[in-house]
Formats: structure tokens, C-alpha cells, sequence
């Protein structure tokens, strides 16, 4: 369990998996991906749970129920996200125009 | 982190397009080479990088460099005189500098500053082995130090920290979205703040830029035909040169021109208007942001440009002069002198609140309220459907007898006068009024000044017909196109 603030970059313990931190809500949230808590790149040696297995994609970002937590994949990887146990679900991309 | 990304994403895909020096460079060659120019940058000691040159490969280099070595990056205005260098070189040093043989020469030794050309930057970065594998970008160290303008005194240096250049980038620009065949046409000088944007929105949607070092009208439409451009940026004198080159012609012939979009300064209504016709295919977007806000806060789409040109009704088409909506993540107030928020189509000063705003100059601090808002100097108003309307800034407001008004009103009364080419309004002083209403015109065909006094009558309060008209040649401009209201004043107010 650890406080996250935006800005924050976590790495997988089972797969390639990094991400960065958008929003967090307030309090200690554990983000896994492939069934394993996310920390500062140290492999736990353990492999990516089935049931954790859809997959991380580039650039894509990820959302909890509410929307107070937003990720953001940085690397891609293997394993799936959740939050406190429930899988974060992609967000879908936003439609902006081309300013620069 | 963004061009990692990119070369992981799409590393093989060209980044950026030097057509001058026919050279380019990929996403997975431009992190390699800013790898390796971190590690020359650490290696010298240098606490920043400074860049003095035109658009071209080290650029990006340099930027990402800086980010990587964890030293702010700092674009020079390769326009300014050499003492004026000189006093900004003495401000960043210890300084690694990046410049081209006509200023390598010119500056020679400085104490503090370890000169590198171009060339041999491009050659050393380009052929070494990589540098560190990783290292972590901390969100509150500083990116980019800009010299503001200074159109109304001396440069202030305003300070952009990790955080809000990548908010800026991720409420804005969506990862990859960039086709293959994408190539974004960057005309703006680097060391504006457009020209950091373009960069860095360029490489997280994965596009390839290709870069114009000096911009006229001609170099800008064979390139954009050649390189088969499908978006753009300029700045509205850029915009107005084009369409003037363009004259005669039925349309631009660019049906591969997806996007233009335009900011740094007023638009006149009469430019967007023919260059809407002249692209019809394009689409238009108006991008209203400042240097202390990570670029673009307000955006003035391409369908309510469509609908604004061809609406009836004027408030519709009104809203072609309209800075827009603010982007997601952006709030937006105006507020009265003593800092209260003011209602719907009242004038004021805008404010802005947002993760990208950073609002803060190096030696003087953050001028953002404890509340998060940032007062922007700018004046305009919001109308009932929120499009926000710039009227110049809040410091150019002329006071005469009590009666605050804003100078781009009544510009804009005399820009719609038949014979007037230019216009500039700025207050003077006046024993009788505090401030009196001058006002500086270029003129197209022939108009007195009694004349041009009656348009304004017609349109406006008395108290706004400017006392004195001048016929002038031209008004000043800086390189990007703002009108140098200082320099409008200085010589109306010594007559």
C-alpha cells in the first residue's frame, strides 16, 4: 500500500509493465499489474497470474470505476491493472484538435 | 519520458526533416543522440543547455538532451543585437551552448559558457554509444527556461517545470495518434513557446516534423506541396504573408493540408476569412495560450470557424474572432481590478487554472494565487456560451477621465473602414484627461483623419474617437508578429 501522487512512476514486478501516475485519490491505493504490486522496478521473480494476463498498451490510459485514479502506460507489458483489486479499464482516447 | 515512449512505440519512423541540411532523423536515432548528449552536457558541468540557433536537428537533440540530464533547456532569440545575448548568457551560466558558426564567431570565449557548433553537437550526439540506459525525470525539476519577449521591458525568464509541459502534453495530444504519412510544417522560431510545443506534441503523436529555419511565404508553400504537410502552425503575420502570396489564386492547391492552426497574436478577420476560402479542405483552429502557461489554453475549433463563416447571425460570426474554449483541464475566469470574478461579457483580466500553468519567473517566484488561479496580464471577456474574447493586454487598458477602454475596440472599428490597411490605439498622456486616445493608421487608399474620426463616432461613445490620427507606413512588429504598443506610444507621444 502506498500513497500516490501524480507524476508518480510505478514498474511491474512481472512483466515489462511501467506506468505514470495522472490522478490519485487521497489515501493508499495498491495499483498491480499481472496480480503483483507495481514498485520501483525490482522483479519479484513470480509470473504474470492468468487471471491478470490482458495486457498493457503504450500511451493508453487507465481509469478506475469513479475516475479518481488515472494511469497512464509508459511501457507496455504483459500483465493487467487493477487497483486495490478491481482491474482499471482503459479510457477511451479524446477527440482534440491539432493545436501546434 | 515522451520520446521514450515514441521509440519504443514507433522508433523507426522519421522524427524530424532538416530540408536545408537534407538530413533527417528518427525517433530511435533521437533518443540515442539525446542519450549521448546528455552525458557530454553532465560531463562538462554546464547547469544549462542553451540553444542559439535557427530550426534543425539539434533542436530536438538539445531538448531532450537537457531533459535527460536534468538541466533546463534554454532556447536564445538568435535575433537578438550581441550585447543583448551577452546580458541573457550571463544570467544561465555555468551554460553548455549550442550555436551556429556565425555566432560561434561572434561570442568567441565567455567565461562560464562551454561553446559548441552545431555541427559538431549533431556529430558527437549522432555517433556515440547512448549514454545511461535509464534515469528518472523528476516532475518538479525545470525543462524549459524562456525569455519572454519583453515587449514592454527587460526579458523576464519564465520557468517551466516537467509537470506542466507533459500535463500540457497529455490533456492535448493523444499518444500515437499520427498516421504514418503525417508531417507536421514547424515555421516558428524554437525559442518561442509554440515552437517547444511543436516539438513535443509532434513526438508523443508520433509525427514527422519538418522544419522551416527561416520563414517566407514562398520557402513555406513549396515546402508544405513537396513534403505533402498535413498540419501547421503559424503566427497570424505569417498567415496574412501567405495568403498575400496566394492572391490571384483560386485555391492553395493543398487538399493533403488536414489542419492549420494559428496563434501568438490578433487575427485580422479580413486574413482567416480568405484563408478559410483559399483552403477549403483545411481545417482551422484558433490556439490562444502564453509562455508562463505551457502554450495553448483556449482552442477555437475547425467546426465553429466553418459555422462562424458562414453564419447570419453576428454573434455567431463574431466567434471567428474568439480565442475559444478552454482545453480539458483548463479553467478560465475574468476578474475585475480588485481581483473579484466578474460576470458573463464583462471586461476584465483573464485568469487561468491548470496543471500546465506554471506562472513562475526565475528570481521572482510564482505570481500564482494561493487559490491556483494565474493572472495573465491579458484583458478580454467570456460571452454567454463561454468562447472568450481577447482585447489585448490588461496593462494597454487607456484610462481618460475615469473611463477605462480597451484600445482592440475601437482598432477593430477602424480595421472595418474601407481605406484602412493597419491600426493601433494607445493612450497618451493628457493634462485635460489623464489619458487621451491616439491612434496610429496604414492606410490603403485615401481617408482623413476627420473622416476615420466620424466612422468611430458612428460606431462608438464620443469618448473613444481617437483626439489625433496619424498616417503612418507601417506599425512595428516583433518577429512574431505582436504589435510593439511601446514603441506605437513612444512616437505618438513625443509629437
Amino acid at each position: 500500500m502506498t500513497s500516490l501522487s501524480a507524476g508518480k512512476r510505478l514498474k511491474s514486478a512481472v512483466c515489462s509493465t511501467e506506468i505514470m501516475v495522472i490522478a490519485a485519490p487521497d489515501g493508499d491505493v495498491e495499483i498491480t499489474c499481472g496480480g503483483s504490486p507495481m514498485g520501483d522496478g525490482a522483479t519479484n521473480g513470480g509470473a504474470v497470474d492468468p487471471g491478470h494476463a490482458e495486457g498493457t498498451a503504450i500511451g493508453k490510459r487507465y481509469v478506475n470505476a469513479d475516475g479518481s485514479l488515472e494511469v497512464l502506460c509508459v511501457k507496455a507489458g504483459e500483465g493487467s491493472l487493477a487497483a486495490d483489486g478491481d482491474a482499471l479499464a482503459v479510457k477511451d482516447a479524446k477527440k482534440l484538435p491539432k493545436t501546434d | 519520458m515522451l520520446l521514450e515512449m515514441a521509440a519504443d512505440a514507433f522508433g523507426d519512423r522519421v522524427a524530424f526533416v532538416d530540408p536545408v541540411a537534407d538530413s533527417s532523423i528518427t525517433y530511435a536515432e533521437l533518443l540515442a543522440a539525446a542519450r549521448t548528449a546528455a552525458q557530454a552536457v553532465h560531463d562538462s558541468g554546464a547547469e544549462r543547455l542553451a540553444m542559439l540557433d535557427v530550426s534543425n536537428l539539434a533542436i530536438p537533440v538539445g531538448l531532450f538532451a537537457a531533459g535527460w540530464a536534468d538541466v533546463p533547456y534554454v532556447p536564445l532569440n538568435y535575433r537578438l543585437t550581441e550585447a543583448e545575448i551577452d546580458a541573457l548568457l550571463e544570467r544561465i551560466t555555468p551554460a553548455y551552448l549550442v550555436t551556429d558558426i556565425t555566432h560561434l564567431t561572434a561570442f568567441g570565449e565567455r567565461q562560464g559558457v562551454a561553446f559548441t557548433s552545431r555541427g559538431d553537437f549533431l556529430g558527437m550526439a549522432r555517433g556515440g554509444g547512448g549514454g545511461d540506459d535509464y534515469r528518472s525525470m523528476d516532475p518538479d525539476s525545470v525543462g524549459v527556461l524562456l525569455f519572454t519577449s519583453g515587449t514592454t521591458g527587460a526579458p523576464k525568464a519564465a520557468v517551466l517545470r516537467h509537470k506542466h509541459l507533459v500535463s500540457y502534453i497529455f490533456n492535448s495530444v493523444e499518444f500515437g495518434a499520427a498516421d504514418e504519412d503525417d508531417a507536421a510544417l514547424v515555421c516558428v522560431p524554437p525559442y518561442h513557446v509554440a515552437g517547444i510545443g511543436a516539438v513535443l506534441s509532434s513526438v508523443y503523436s508520433g509525427r514527422r516534423v519538418v522544419q522551416l529555419a527561416n520563414f517566407s511565404p514562398e520557402a513555406w508553400i513549396e515546402i508544405a506541396r513537396t513534403e505533402r504537410i498535413t498540419t501547421a502552425f503559424v503566427v497570424p503575420t505569417m498567415l496574412a504573408r501567405i495568403v498575400h502570396a496566394l492572391e490571384g489564386q483560386e485555391s492553395a492547391h493543398m487538399p493533403h493540408l488536414q489542419s492549420l492552426s494559428y496563434g501568438g497574436g490578433k487575427m485580422p478577420l479580413a486574413v482567416i476569412e480568405r484563408a478559410m476560402q483559399l483552403f477549403p479542405d483545411t481545417d482551422f483552429t484558433n490556439a490562444y495560450g502564453l509562455t508562463e502557461t505551457s502554450s495553448t489554453i483556449t482552442v477555437l475549433g475547425p467546426d465553429e470557424h466553418r459555422a462562424a463563416a458562414g453564419s447570419e447571425d453576428e454573434a455567431v460570426r463574431r466567434r471567428l474572432q474568439s480565442a475559444g474554449v478552454p482545453l480539458p483541464g483548463i479553467e478560465i475566469e475574468v476578474r475585475d481590478d480588485e481581483g473579484r470574478a466578474l460576470p458573463t461579457g464583462e471586461r476584465g483580466e483573464i485568469y487561468v487554472r491548470g496543471d500546465q500553468v506554471s506562472g513562475e519567473y526565475e528570481g521572482r517566484g510564482s505570481t500564482v494565487g494561493a487559490d491556483g488561479w494565474f493572472p495573465t496580464r491579458d484583458a478580454g471577456y467570456l460571452d454567454e456560451e463561454g468562447y472568450l474574447f481577447l482585447e489585448g493586454r490588461a496593462d494597454d487598458v487607456i484610462v481618460r477621465g475615469g473611463e477605462n477602454m480597451s484600445p482592440g475596440e475601437i482598432e477593430d472599428v477602424l480595421l472595418e473602414h474601407g481605406a484602412v490597411e493597419d491600426a493601433a490605439v494607445v493612450g497618451v498622456p493628457s493634462v485635460e484627461w489623464g489619458e487621451a486616445v491616439v491612434s496610429a493608421v496604414v492606410l490603403k487608399a485615401t481617408a482623413t483623419q476627420t473622416e476615420l474620426q466620424d466612422w468611430v463616432k458612428q460606431h462608438l461613445r464620443s469618448s473613444r474617437v481617437p483626439e489625433r490620427i496619424e498616417f503612418w507606413q507601417e506599425l512595428p512588429y516583433n518577429e512574431t508578429g505582436k504589435l510593439l504598443r511601446r514603441v506605437v506610444k513612444e512616437r505618438l507621444d513625443t509629437d
